[in-house]
C-alpha cells in the first residue's frame, strides 16, 4: 500500500511537471483529448507539436518495457462493453473540452471553474457508473 | 532543444502515467467504487500533479507569457455551458464502464492486446464522430469554437 501510494504521487508529479514543461516551454496545454482531437481534425496550426507530444507518450510504454519494466492491464469487460466505454470518451471529452488531463491536471492548476465542474462531473458520473455496474445492477460483483 | 521539448513532455508524462498505476482500469475502477473495497491511492496523482501545475499557471497568469517569453492565451475558465457539463458527463460514463482515460487509453495499446485495441480505436471513432457532428452544427449556424 505504501509503495502504491508513493508510486501515485511520484506519477502525479511526473504528469504535472510534463504538463508545466509544456505550458512554461511553449504555451501549450497538455490534455490528451485535444491533442488527438485536434490532430484527427487535421488542423494545421501546432501539427509539430501535437506530433511530438504523442510519439512521447507512445515511447514511454516502449522504453520502459525495455529496460525490464512490465505493463500490469486487466480489463474488467468483454469487448463490446469497451468498445461503447471508447466511443463515449471520445466523444464525450471532445464535447466537453477536455478529461482528466485537460480539465484535471491543467484545469484545476489553473484554477479554472469551468475546469472543476467538468472534473466533478466526470469523477462523479464515474463513480456512479461503477456504482451500478458493481453494486445496483444484477450481476454486479457485490 | 526547444523544438523536441514536447517530445520530453510526452516522454516524462507517458512514464507518469504509467507509475502512477493510471494505466490499469482494475486500479482505477477500485478508486472509482467509493461504495465498495474503495483504494483512494490514486487521488494522489490528480493531487501530486496539480501541485505542479498550479504554480506553472499562475506564472503565466501573471505573466501572460512563457518563460521565453511566447504570448499565451489560456482557456477561458468561466463560461459554463450545456456542451461541457453533457461532454463530461459522458465521459465520465466511459471512464467509470472500462477504467481508462484519453492518455492511459494510448499507453496500453501499445501493449498490442485486443481489448485495449479496442478501446483505442472506438475512442478515436467517438472523436472522429464528434468531429463530424461539430462540423455539420458548425454549417447551419455559427457557434463560437471552444478550444480545446
Amino acid at each position: 500500500m505504501t509503495t502504491e501510494l508513493l508510486h501515485a504521487l511520484l506519477g502525479g508529479l511526473l504528469i504535472g511537471s510534463a504538463a508545466a514543461l509544456l505550458l512554461l516551454g511553449r504555451g501549450e496545454i497538455a490534455g490528451i483529448s485535444g491533442v488527438l482531437g485536434n490532430l484527427l481534425e487535421g488542423r494545421a496550426g501546432g501539427l509539430a507539436w501535437r506530433l511530438l507530444f504523442l510519439a512521447g507518450l507512445l515511447c514511454a510504454p516502449l522504453l520502459w518495457r525495455l529496460s525490464g519494466g512490465t505493463l500490469a492491464v486487466g480489463f474488467p469487460l468483454g469487448g463490446p462493453a469497451i468498445a461503447a466505454a471508447g466511443l463515449l470518451v471520445g466523444f464525450g471529452t471532445r464535447l466537453g473540452s477536455g478529461c482528466t488531463s485537460g480539465h484535471g491536471v491543467c484545469g484545476l492548476g489553473n484554477l479554472s471553474l469551468r475546469s472543476l465542474v467538468a472534473t466533478a462531473t466526470f469523477m462523479g458520473v464515474a463513480a456512479l457508473t461503477v456504482f451500478l455496474v458493481r453494486h445496483a445492477l444484477p450481476g454486479g460483483a457485490s | 532543444m526547444t523544438r523536441l521539448l514536447p517530445l520530453v513532455a510526452g516522454l516524462l508524462f507517458g512514464f507518469g502515467l504509467i507509475l502512477s498505476g493510471m494505466i490499469d482500469p482494475e486500479r482505477v475502477l477500485g478508486f472509482l467504487d467509493v461504495a465498495g473495497r474503495w483504494n483512494p491511492s490514486l487521488a494522489l496523482v490528480m493531487g501530486g500533479a496539480v501541485v505542479v501545475t498550479l504554480p506553472a499557471f499562475a506564472y503565466v497568469r501573471r505573466t501572460g507569457h512563457s518563460l521565453s517569453g511566447a504570448s499565451i492565451a489560456l482557456p477561458d475558465r468561466r463560461r459554463l455551458t450545456r456542451r461541457l457539463i453533457l461532454g463530461s458527463a459522458l465521459f465520465g460514463a466511459g471512464w467509470g464502464l472500462a477504467g481508462i482515460c484519453p492518455g492511459p487509453g494510448l499507453v496500453i495499446a501499445t501493449a498490442g492486446s485486443r481489448e485495449a485495441l479496442v478501446f483505442l480505436v472506438s475512442m478515436l471513432a467517438g472523436m472522429a464522430l464528434y468531429a463530424g457532428w461539430s462540423r455539420w452544427q458548425t454549417a447551419g449556424a455559427a457557434p463560437a469554437p471552444e478550444a480545446r
